[in-house]
């Protein structure tokens, strides 16, 4: 099956699975060294990938995925076309949650070239939080690695009481009431 | 000494960074060892460059003289100026033998020929190249030293590097004299700039590494390298990047690249939309204009692809720069069959 599932796997015991989609290769790199350098009491393994679908001769070997991550580079329209293109290959269930887009970036304000209205489209269309950073500062890497990380464990179900539905309160916008 | 010599000298000697001023001017040779042994190096350059221009007036150096050091401090700083190339053509076929003496007699008559007014400088260097200053005037003013051009050549190439001052309207006649004067019987430019003189030069003389259609058999031990990463990062699409790399080696060649810092593609193609949208009344070319600037355009054309923002390979427009020897290209409609435009030759 080309599409990514949530659920066609057996989850392991005390771990959790995240993988990252995005055609910056490094600056994926640098951002799983810095969610594997956070405290955790789980283990993690982190899966990078440009695009979607995933290598299918590696599927025996690769784990259930917890959380996809999709990156965004906002001075590249090209990676957004890529995010977009991979979208397709992920199950409908994935969306329940186990999906944010994180756009990078940020803090380049004159080479914006991805529009905030298209990003905003994605979230609401795919159901999912879009978490906005800035990789290249220190505190900013630490403080998104620190996210994903929470919302890691919170999709492998580490966090009794809450699950990965209760992200749909993060997209809630001030301007809807 | 003329008050405009020194004044050129004065403004010469500022432009030289301090601690090369020294080497500089023992290049020239126009001050004795003694003469420079007074002048001190460690003040600022104000003060050194009115000691040079005291020593000159002892020695009562002339334009021309002075005009060599500013050929100098071009050698040594190029890339201040931009370059176009030109490319000479000769209709027979025997290699004549280069005469020197007779190449700068024809230049400066064919100049001075038609312009009273020029200051006209030769200089060899050990690579062949012979390095031409030509300040230019007009019948009633004197040659403007600040705005010079300079002319490289390679006598045993028909190419030639012009950096041509502002004055555009002597471009014409400066053809001319070299094309009398080197026995050659056209000229044309080649659409090719840059700040990089050197890089021009690797380009036309083909002096890169350029990729070669050879097989590279894949050495065993590279699937025995120890990861040098952390374990717990998986990369999904290692054969992609892999294949990413090769095609890259393919096109770009593995060692560096000429420095360019323009790419400029003028489009004249036909604005292709829905039909049913009638964008353009009038089915006339689109004229469009398309500029890729960089510090270093090759180079950063090759670590597109690895870094995420292309697709391998890359447009055979952007990577044919260097085997095609031009960075501004026209590209207009293809007449034939092929619905695709095509490069202008």
């Amino acid at each position: 099956m080309a599409e990514l599932q949530p659920y066609n796997k057996l989850p392991a015991l005390s771990c959790a699975v995240l993988l990252l989609v995005g055609s910056d290769g490094g600056l994926q790199q640098r951002l799983a060294e810095a969610i594997l350098r956070e405290k955790k009491n789980f283990k993690i393994n982190i899966h990078l990938a440009a695009s979607l679908p995933l290598p299918p001769e590696r599927d025996h070997l690769r784990p259930r995925i917890d959380l996809v991550a999709f990156m965004i580079d906002i001075k590249s329209k090209y990676s957004l076309k890529n995010v977009e293109a991979s979208l397709a290959y992920v199950d409908d269930s994935f969306f329940l949650g186990k999906v944010c887009f994180l756009v990078t970036g940020v803090g380049r304000v004159n080479y914006c070239s991805v529009e905030m209205n298209a990003i905003r489209n994605l979230g609401e269309v795919y159901c999912s939080p879009v978490l906005f950073c800035e990789l290249e500062v220190e505190g900013s890497q630490v403080a998104t690695a620190q996210r994903l990380l929470r919302m890691l464990e919170i999709c492998a179900g580490h966090v009794p009481g809450v699950s990965a539905l209760s992200f749909s309160s993060l997209m809630r916008n001030c301007a809807d009431d | 000494m003329d008050e405009t010599v020194a004044e050129y000298i004065r403004r010469t000697v500022l432009k030289i960074p301090r601690d090369e001023i020294k080497t500089m001017l023992e290049k020239w040779g126009l001050l004795s060892e003694t003469q420079l042994q007074t002048i001190n190096f460690r003040q600022i350059k104000e003060s050194i460059s009115q000691d040079v221009v005291q020593l000159c007036e002892e020695n009562s150096v002339d334009i021309k003289q002075a005009a060599v050091l500013d050929i100098i401090y071009n050698h040594v700083y190029p890339n201040k100026r931009v370059w176009c190339v030109y490319q000479m053509k000769k209709t027979g076929e025997e290699a004549e033998f280069f005469d020197l003496t007779d190449f700068k007699k024809k230049f400066k008559g064919r100049l001075r020929s038609a312009l009273k007014n020029v200051t006209i400088n030769f200089r060899e260097y050990e690579d062949n190249a012979i390095w031409i200053r030509i300040a230019w005037g007009t019948p009633y003013t004197k040659p403007n030293q600040y705005k010079p051009s300079y002319v490289v050549y390679h006598s045993q190439t028909p190419y030639v590097f012009i950096s041509a001052s502002v004055l555009k309207s002597n471009l014409p006649l400066l053809c001319q004299a070299l094309v009398l004067a080197s026995n050659y019987h056209d000229i044309r430019e080649m659409e090719l700039r840059s700040h990089s003189l050197n890089s021009l030069k690797d380009i036309v003389f083909k002096r890169y590494s350029q990729n070669f259609q050879t097989h590279y058999p894949r050495p065993l031990q590279e699937r025995n390298v120890a990861p040098k990463s952390d374990l717990r990062i998986i990369q999904e699409n290692r054969n992609e990047k892999e294949r990413i790399e090769r095609v890259n080696r393919e096109v770009f060649g593995d060692g560096p690249q000429p420095k360019l810092e323009f790419a400029q593609y003028k489009l004249e193609t036909m604005f292709k939309s829905d039909p049913q949208m009638d964008v353009l009344d009038k089915k006339e070319p689109f004229r469009c204009l398309v500029k890729f600037s960089s510090p270093h355009l090759l180079e950063s054309l090759k670590s597109l692809a690895p870094a995420g923002m292309a697709d391998a390979p890359i447009s055979p427009l952007l990577t044919c720069i260097p085997q095609k020897a031009r960075n501004y290209f026209k590209i207009r409609e293809k007449k034939h069959f092929f619905p695709e435009s095509f490069v202008s030759p």
